[in-house]
């Protein structure tokens, strides 16, 4: 572990960004080159009759709302536990069941029933993970077994909660969370990412979370030695990680105008996990990177969305997915990055040779 | 008097584990659940349950060595996906088939868990992300092959219908049917594969080399290689096992359900994960057996068939019993082993003061 450890501490800093950034290009290039049509963007009239930005792009920043939400947690949990939340899509069905079941309370949805429906929604969020974070806190046991608790019957609980298969949703605040406010020609869900972004900076601005999350992640005992709390942290990193997932689940819900709690969320654990990963960020925890985590969530989802593009058919879509993925962590893996740093020494070194060589002439 | 040798950490959550399995078996059969009252449910256990003990016995071994391989479902959809396509095309209508189908399977096992090894231990990257991969890559090739079901039937390959048809018999663990015919207790062929598949790794973890290397990586990966262990060779052949005891458990679960499908074995990689630890794998590594992963997965299966012959025969009634299940054993390791440490602790401080005393 401490050996892996030593090698990212090296690669930490605006480094740590270069991998994810390359991808992104490389991907927004490939796609110019196959189809200059891919990222125009127009004015189009949607169904609900808003006009609203269209194209290929907002479609990929939309889609990725949730998953960039989520990976914003998850880099938190990572970072302090060591670990990573394998319920995250399953709480995220709880809470989307919880946030149903108040709107369905009453006939009409009102903007003082949804401020109640959001309300519950976020707590009920916090209350399943910090279940979560006193396990792995408190009891000290790995966040993945951890979460396989809920992770195997989290979406058995929302299906107990709503009762039924899958409650609809109408009306315009749905619509207007779910899609676009009318008169505003950017899909919601984006604003929810900089709202959840901005927040969370503005905690690292003026707390100092970010120090002692990275603290505990490097070393628990140092951290605990040095006046920090371990254990609070990593429960704050689930009840942050709470918030987070209360959020997506809402974009879900809103996005579909019902719940379904099989598909709400389902499998974006794994992508989740992976946007951390792509971020150039450590998976055994220590120092982190929002920007990046958020940038591995739009590079999953542009990958998907190129992929469709390409007409690959929707359920061969994860072999390719899985040969980029390949491609991104084996380029990030320390030992590609040691190798390619002393390459580029030894050529830096031959060149200050050569031109020594050229001033004796 | 001899003070007796205390037990390990591993033999202690071992016992648990066969302890409640025992528990929980005998409850069943006393109160007692349908069906339990006849021997045959414990084959049947077995018998349904084959191809998750071999994979549940995959994870212990690479989690043992500080590991996680999440690919282990897909490799088996891959491998039941590729065989049945194979034994319905091929024209060798014989035994040989059916060995060249095993060889398919090894080899798909082999190729993933050596691929998967290879970037794990030589290139360092998180096992998490690489088996998620894996396990990507499997399923999306298993729908590359045919996105229909592909069945192996009588028609399509007669010599493998007979080979998966065979069962093993053992009347004295029958019963007598309500028209008088003794019926014998069957167990399939994948099921003592499977139970073979446990000795060997129990024997190979506890006696071989490799094994005991397995425990001292997992154990701490520092002193590892200070006694000159050679670590990344140790953690690749884990990955390499891993994927070939996949390999097999997809050619046993193919005898058991000749359908190659791109659901196959969906979500098996987390059960087989909870097995391991309700065994007493520890997540952390160097702390495990596979004795114990058996009876996990036993338990597992148990408490899955008990609410399937209950009255509360609802999928989402197994799901929350199966997660509360996982939540005791969870708890109950956390508690006794760290209640150990205490004692332990206490022990370290207060012997320098007796020698003294």
């Amino acid at each position: 572990m401490s050996v892996r450890k030593k090698s990212t501490k090296k690669a930490n800093g605006l480094g740590q960004l270069i991998i994810p950034l390359t991808a992104l290009a490389l991907l927004l290039l490939f796609n110019l080159f196959r189809d200059p049509n891919f990222f125009s963007i127009k004015i189009a009239v949607n169904n609900n009759g808003n006009s609203v930005l269209s194209g290929n792009l907002i479609t990929i920043i939309d889609n990725a709302s949730a998953l960039a939400i989520i990976a914003m947690g998850m880099t938190l949990v990572t970072a302090a536990c060591g670990g990573q939340d394998i319920s995250v899509g399953a709480v995220g069905a709880i809470a989307g069941s919880f946030f149903v079941q108040v709107l369905k309370a009453w006939d009409t949805i009102t903007a003082g029933s949804m401020i109640l429906a959001i309300l519950v929604c976020i707590l009920s969020a916090v209350a399943f993970m910090m279940f979560n974070g006193t396990l792995v806190a408190v009891f000290k046991i790995q966040p993945m077994i951890a979460t396989l608790i809920l992770f195997s019957c989290g979406r058995s609980i929302a299906y107990w909660i709503t009762g039924s298969a899958t409650p609809q949703l109408e009306g315009s605040i749905v619509r207007a969370m779910g899609m676009t406010i009318p008169g505003i020609p950017i899909p919601t869900p984006i604003f929810a990412v900089c709202l959840v972004g901005i927040i969370l900076a503005l905690i690292f601005k003026f707390t100092n979370l970010r120090l002692y999350t990275q603290s505990v992640g490097v070393n628990q005992g140092a951290a605990r030695l040095n006046g920090i709390n371990p254990t609070a942290i990593k429960f704050l990193s689930f009840v942050l990680l709470g918030v987070c997932v209360a959020v997506a689940a809402m974009i879900g819900v809103c996005r579909m105008a019902q719940l379904s709690h099989k598909t709400l969320l389902v499998d974006i654990e794994m992508d989740a996990i992976l946007a951390v990963a792509i971020g150039g960020n450590n998976l055994g925890g220590g120092k982190f990177r929002l920007a990046g985590s958020i940038m591995g969530a739009y590079i999953i989802q542009m990958l998907t969305t190129t992929l469709y593009a390409m007409n690959v058919a929707t359920v061969n879509v994860k072999a390719y997915k899985a040969i980029v993925i390949i491609i991104i962590v084996v380029a990030g893996s320390p030992v590609i990055k040691s190798k390619v740093s002393a390459l580029i020494s030894r050529i830096k070194a031959g060149k200050l040779q050569t031109s020594a060589a050229k001033g004796v002439e | 008097m001899k003070r007796r040798e205390p037990l390990t950490n591993t033999q202690l959550l071992t016992t648990i584990a066969i302890g409640i399995f025992v528990v929980m078996y005998a409850v069943a059969v006393i109160i007692p659940v349908q069906g339990f009252e006849k021997f045959q449910m414990f084959f049947d256990l077995l018998n349904d349950n084959a191809y998750l003990i071999i994979i549940a016995c995959a994870l212990s071994i690479v989690m043992i060595g500080g590991g996680i391989n999440i690919s282990v479902g897909g490799v088996i959809s891959l491998t039941v996906m590729a065989c049945s396509l194979f034994l319905n095309g091929t024209n060798l209508q014989n035994a040989w088939g059916i060995v060249v189908a095993f060889l398919l399977a090894l080899g798909i096992g082999l190729a993933f868990g050596a691929g998967m090894g290879f970037l794990i231990s030589y290139l360092e990257i998180q096992p998490f992300i690489v088996t998620l991969a894996g396990m990507f890559l499997a399923r999306g090739l298993t729908t590359m092959l045919s996105v229909n079901p592909v069945k192996v039937t009588k028609e399509t390959h007669a010599v493998f219908y007979a080979f998966r048809s065979n069962k093993i018999e053992i009347p004295f663990l029958g019963y007598t049917a309500q028209n008088g015919n003794l019926i014998p207790a069957k167990l399939e062929i994948g099921a003592v594969v499977a139970i073979l598949i446990v000795i060997i790794c129990f024997l190979m973890l506890r006696y071989v080399k490799l094994g005991r290397n397995i425990y001292a990586l997992g154990g701490n990966q520092q002193s590892a290689l200070m006694l000159g262990i050679n670590v990344k060779r140790t953690r690749f052949l884990s990955y390499v096992i891993s994927g070939l005891l996949s390999g097999i458990a997809g050619f046993v679960f193919l005898m058991h359900k000749p359908t190659g499908n791109a659901s196959v074995a969906m979500r098996s990689e987390m059960d087989a994960i909870a097995a391991s630890i309700i065994g007493g794998t520890l997540l952390t590594g160097g702390v495990g057996n596979v004795i114990g992963t058996f009876f996990g997965t036993m338990i597992l299966a148990t408490i899955q068939k008990i609410i399937g012959m209950s009255k509360l025969n609802d999928s989402w009634w197994q799901d929350m019993a199966s997660g509360a299940l996982l939540g005791v054993f969870i708890l109950l390791q956390s508690v006794v082993l760290s209640s150990r440490e205490k004692r332990r602790a206490q022990k370290a401080a207060a012997a320098p003061v007796l020698q003294k005393g």
